[in-house]
């Protein structure tokens, strides 16, 4: 459907423009003395003093879950790994002592400068194992090796999960509450 | 031979006396300041707070620090040369547009008389346009010899704009030379402390104020800045014909850019705001004198505020439509005016 464009024919006075910049100037000026004496309308946020609040979707560095051991909840299935399209995430499994849980990861590291931050192994994680929802943002560093979370790292900002997961003394607990928001799960 | 040494001597050292004061204390001051107020201006009339984190242990003073912190900052950076066959070119370009700005404010006259004034020629306007035309250059081969394609179609544009608007500038103060009869600014200045009718000052933007808007315009298109940025136009060339220009060779171009500001103020005031004169005020008296030189100062600032305003008012003109004003409005108009003007003045001169 065609759409009617209101052009708009401005009279002379308006088209010569001098009035029009004066009162444009009046504009400006009016919002300068605003300004000056009162800051209600200035936006700018004083970064590292200040910090906007993030929503609570807003998907910061990983976390790795914790069972009521304080183990780790990750089984190393390997799901994120697959499912993740930056490849950013390296899992090595091993066998444990406890038998009712196949494995467990001996070294889960993810690269933070390859991880885009999509929320594809939170999704794909059927343990709730890895979560997105710690809040830290961007933390700088001078080398590049300093930006591969290794499981000790991740497994700082974990807590436990609301979900149930097998193994032996651990099935059932359902009185951990998540550190940030619930994922959903 | 004593005395022509002694008379040459005095003039020299009367020079300096004069130059210290108006330009490296009144000029380069407010130039100075203004690199700092532009930032703060126009961030308060943005809704933002602007540069307010130099420092000196906990003293901010509301970014005013930032006056001293750049100058450290652009002297001690890298001073980048892009690979250009014209090196030389490209270094004594921002020298180019820096001196002829500093230069005109020779015939600028501060104050009454002759002492607030380095030089008094009574070609004082045409030494004005004579040497800030020269200014071209400076913007023009830096571009050129930055050897990059956003300097060139920048440079290109300033070129074909300041030399266009330089016509229409030049028309549009002819009506001034028009009526108080004289080329000479300090005579111009005089003049304007006479009264119409006994009530009405007899200031240039009484008497032209068609000319006023014209000088205003093409002063500001002159000095490329907002509306008439398109040499700059950081969103379709990158920073224009400055692209290439770090360290002190930028702040030496943004410097001049300042300093032509002032002048634009200074030049305005001296033939429309009725230069040093306050109407209904004439006298030697020392009191009056100084009052004299504060309200040369203050309608300079004035318009120099009005400038900045503007530049933070307006959105910029695409680079036709800035061509299309210079040649086939701006022009027209200032020829008109200059036929009105006199006429109006044969009929004043029959009667």
């Amino acid at each position: 459907m065609a759409k009617v464009v209101n052009r708009m024919h401005p009279d002379f006075a308006t088209q010569s423009y001098v009035i029009e910049v004066f009162k444009g100037v009046a504009l400006t000026t009016r919002q300068f003395a605003r300004n000056l004496f009162a800051r209600k309308d200035v936006v700018t946020v004083q970064y590292p003093d200040d910090r906007r609040p993030y929503t609570p979707r807003f998907r910061g560095k990983h976390r790795l879950m914790l069972r009521d051991d304080k183990s780790v909840r990750c089984v190393a299935c390997m799901l994120c790994a697959t499912a993740c399209p930056a490849n950013c995430i390296t899992i090595v499994a091993q066998e444990i002592d406890d038998p009712t849980i196949e494995k467990a990861p001996s070294r889960f590291e993810i690269d933070l400068l390859k991880c885009i931050y999509c929320g594809f192994c939170e999704e794909a994680c059927p343990c709730d194992a890895i979560r997105l929802d710690s809040g830290v943002h961007s933390i700088p560093s001078f080398t590049r090796r300093d930006q591969k979370a290794g499981v000790i790292n991740l497994m700082s900002l974990g807590s436990a999960s609301i979900a149930s997961q097998g193994g032996e003394h651990r099935a059932h607990s359902h009185e951990g509450t998540a550190h940030g928001q619930s994922s959903g799960h | 031979m004593h005395l022509v040494d002694n008379v040459l001597l005095n003039i020299v050292l009367m020079t300096l006396i004069k130059f210290a004061g108006f330009v490296l204390a009144f000029v380069m001051g407010v130039a100075t300041v203004l690199t700092w107020a532009e930032r703060k201006y126009s961030a308060l009339l943005q809704n933002r707070i602007g540069p307010n984190r130099a420092n000196i242990g906990s003293i901010r003073a509301g970014g005013l620090l930032h006056m001293l912190a750049d100058p450290i900052k652009m002297l001690t950076k890298e001073d980048f040369a892009p690979n250009t066959p014209n090196p030389v070119l490209f270094r004594i370009a921002p020298l180019l547009a820096f001196v002829p700005a500093l230069v005109v404010f020779a015939v600028i006259p501060f104050g009454p008389g002759e002492g607030f004034q380095i030089s008094n020629t009574s070609l004082g306007i045409l030494f004005i346009f004579a040497i800030s035309s020269l200014n071209v250059y400076g913007s023009v081969i830096g571009a050129w010899a930055s050897n990059n394609k956003w300097s060139l179609i920048g440079g290109l544009r300033i070129s074909a704009q300041m030399i266009s608007y330089e016509v229409a500038i030049g028309l549009s103060l002819c009506g001034i030379f028009m009526i108080y009869g004289s080329l000479d600014l300090q005579d111009i200045a005089a003049r304007q402390g006479e009264l119409i009718w006994g009530f009405l000052p007899a200031w240039g933007v009484v008497l032209q104020p068609v000319a006023f808007i014209l000088y205003l315009t093409c002063a500001i298109a002159e000095n490329k800045r907002a509306p008439f940025d398109v040499g700059e136009a950081e969103a379709e060339l990158t920073a224009g014909w400055w692209t290439e220009y770090s360290a002190m060779g930028f702040a030496v171009f943004a410097l001049s850019e300042f300093i032509e500001i002032i002048l634009i103020g200074c030049v305005g005031t001296t033939l429309f705001l009725g230069g040093w004169t306050i109407p209904g005020l004439h006298g030697d008296a020392w009191w009056i004198v100084v009052l004299e030189i504060g309200a040369f100062l203050f309608k300079t600032l004035f318009l120099v505020w009005l400038q900045m305003t503007i530049r933070w008012t307006l959105p910029r003109f695409r680079y036709d439509q800035i061509m299309r004003l210079g040649w086939r409005i701006m022009l027209p108009i200032a020829l008109l005016n200059l036929v009105v003007t006199g006429i109006v003045l044969t009929f004043i001169e029959r009667a």
